[in-house]
């Protein structure tokens, strides 16, 4: 029991390692994309949703499940559309 | 509760392996199938994809394939998750997607590039909102399972990730009606609301909250109540985070809330053992953490600072009465095209002013007649002007400006070759007080445009800045005021520029 924690936590720990490292590098003017597109990852929780509402355990199950999957995807869908309407726009001369 | 809630759904005996999210890293051990190591590894290829996206974001020219990767990362695990063995019905799964996908592109394609904060915003909280629904979710399954004993871990990640997304939700609400510039009984909302014993009331939620956590913890079956409280009282805590902090401290405020929608997506990953959730999530987390400290260093202000609020209140009387009996230089657009005509080397220093009036192409326009006279231009761009971290940034990119020139405080080093800094609508980042002890804005490090030949300021009135403090700069021998909307003020100077 006690693994699976330790795996998770692992993975938690060496990912914030690699987040961190990968992230202080993106310059100013990017902030915003960056922002909205690591917004649009956040949206992974869309895996969990998709789960819950395809589980059919009855009215529960189909309620939470339907919202979670319309908010997951309004966050997927709507945050890596409008980084790619902002990053369009960043020209060089 | 619990005979309403097992007449909801009677609960299918399904085998318990299923369960527990889209196939946990341990599940595949104990149950050692091919499909679900299939599904680890796609997963583990979809958080690849997440990391390379992110790692080309750091560069204009690769960014916008760096987020098509990420994107392709996305539908990869969604496409995996979809084969799981757990699911068995796809009706709710597609109207759900449906909808989610319309209103999330639909709002994207629509939205205003000087809307964005709110866009943003918005964004962060329905993140919030979906992971702590996937753990209401969670929890009602394990509740109503009596051949599951849920792990501690499981439990209180259950419980972190309901305090974190329902704060993400209602406090991303929260910022999302300041920066919309909404009004309560007649004020607007961006600016700080302190309610009596604010943050004692705050501290004790938290505490309630986690006190809830604790009882969810120590007996899961006995308080489904608790789980309820907690969803209500967090959603509160969310609003009263947020409440205080004043408009301009807005960027620290989408940061962290979007590293909170990582953290909320991270926790939901340790309570469905969903190794994809926790590496995104965390990700994510890490993201607008960094964001989070660059901008407070940007005001030299400590998170617990910005977060404490109240800063930034109305024009104070003492400021009102102090900018009596001081004479300021004004200028008119054919003046201000005049000096603008013989310098050779101009700033442009752009703040919150310039997103409200709309004057992004106009500044463009100024700045590619200024450049065809052979004016060395460049426009600096502090890192918390606007309402979001890159606010000035995305609109002169909307408006054409060549990202080359496009620079930060570094424009300092050349400041003193400068003929002419043009501010527009920007004002603390340009206060020299910044630079005197015992300011409100002591060490906040800012454009030296005093130090520039002129300085042109391009303003509605002399009304302080968000942070309620004079600033001397208006005063100074070599600045000149252009009283007057950014966008009407910058057409007309180019409109005389054309002429010449």
């Amino acid at each position: 029991m006690i693994e699976i924690f330790t795996n998770n936590f692992v993975i938690f720990v060496l990912a914030m390692f690699v987040g961190f490292e990968v992230i202080s590098k993106v310059p100013a003017i990017l902030h915003t994309p960056l922002m909205s597109g690591s917004n649009a990852i956040s949206g992974i929780t869309i895996v969990g949703a998709l789960v819950v509402a395809g589980l059919h355990r009855g009215v529960w199950s189909e309620v939470l499940g339907f919202l979670a999957v319309v908010f997951a995807m309004i966050n997927v869908a709507g945050g890596y559309l409008v980084t790619d309407r902002m990053l369009a726009m960043f020209k060089r001369r | 509760m619990y005979y309403f809630l097992q007449w909801l759904g009677p609960l299918a005996q399904a085998p318990v392996s299923t369960a527990g999210g889209a196939g946990p890293l341990a599940e595949a051990a104990a149950r050692g199938t091919l499909a679900t190591l299939g599904i680890n590894l796609a997963y583990l290829v979809a958080a690849a994809l997440f990391i390379f996206g992110l790692k080309m974001l750091s560069h204009p020219r690769t960014a916008r394939r760096g987020n098509l990767l990420s994107a392709l990362g996305m539908l990869i695990a969604i496409v995996v998750t979809l084969g799981d063995r757990a699911i068995v019905s796809y009706w709710t799964i597609l109207a759900g997607a449906v909808v989610g996908a319309v209103v999330g592109a639909f709002l994207a394609l629509r939205v205003r590039m000087t809307a964005m904060p709110q866009m943003v915003g918005m964004l962060n909280g329905f993140g919030g909102l979906a992971s702590a629904v996937v753990a209401l979710a969670e929890f009602i399954r394990v509740y109503l399972d009596p051949h599951r004993d849920p792990r501690l871990d499981t439990l209180v990640s259950i419980v972190l990730s309901a305090l974190i997304g329902m704060v993400t939700f209602t406090g991303s609400l929260t910022a999302f009606g300041k920066l919309e510039g909404w009004k309560l009984r007649g004020k607007p909302l961006s600016n700080p609301l302190l309610l009596p014993a604010h943050h004692l009331v705050s501290v004790l939620l938290l505490l309630i909250c986690i006190g809830l956590g604790v009882v969810v913890t120590r007996d899961y079956q006995a308080a489904l109540w608790a789980v309820v409280v907690l969803y209500a009282l967090a959603a509160v805590l969310g609003v009263l985070v947020v409440v205080p902090i004043g408009g301009a401290d807005m960027p620290v405020v989408i940061s962290l809330l979007n590293s909170y929608s990582g953290l909320a997506a991270m926790t939901t990953g340790f309570a469905l053992d969903n190794y994809c959730l926790i590496i995104s999530g965390s990700l994510v987390g890490a993201s607008g953490i960094i964001l989070t400290k660059i901008m407070c260093d940007a005001m030299n202000r400590s998170l617990l600072n910005v977060v404490a609020g109240g800063f930034g209140q109305e024009l104070t009387a003492a400021g009102a009465t102090a900018a009596a009996g001081k004479t300021v230089r004004q200028m008119d657009a054919e003046e201000a095209a005049m000096v603008l005509e013989s310098a050779q080397k101009v700033f442009v220093i752009p703040g919150y002013g310039m997103a409200v009036a709309q004057a992004q192409h106009a500044v463009a326009e100024l700045g590619s007649v200024l450049k065809q006279r052979g004016v060395e231009l460049k426009y600096g761009v502090h890192p918390v002007a606007g309402r979001m971290p890159g606010h000035m940034n995305v609109l002169l990119a909307e408006a054409n400006v060549p990202y080359e020139q496009l620079s930060d405080l570094e424009l300092n080093s050349e400041m003193d070759q400068c003929d002419v800094a043009l501010v527009i609508g920007a004002n603390d980042v340009v206060n020299p007080d910044a630079r005197r002890p015992g300011s409100p804005i002591s060490g906040m490090p800012i454009f030296d445009v005093d130090k520039a030949r002129t300085v042109m300021v391009c303003k509605r009135s002399l009304n302080p800045g968000f942070a309620g403090i004079e600033n001397p700069l208006f005063f100074n021998e070599n600045t000149v005021m252009l009283f007057g909307d950014a966008k009407k003020m910058i057409t007309q100077i180019v409109a005389e520029l054309k002429q010449r």
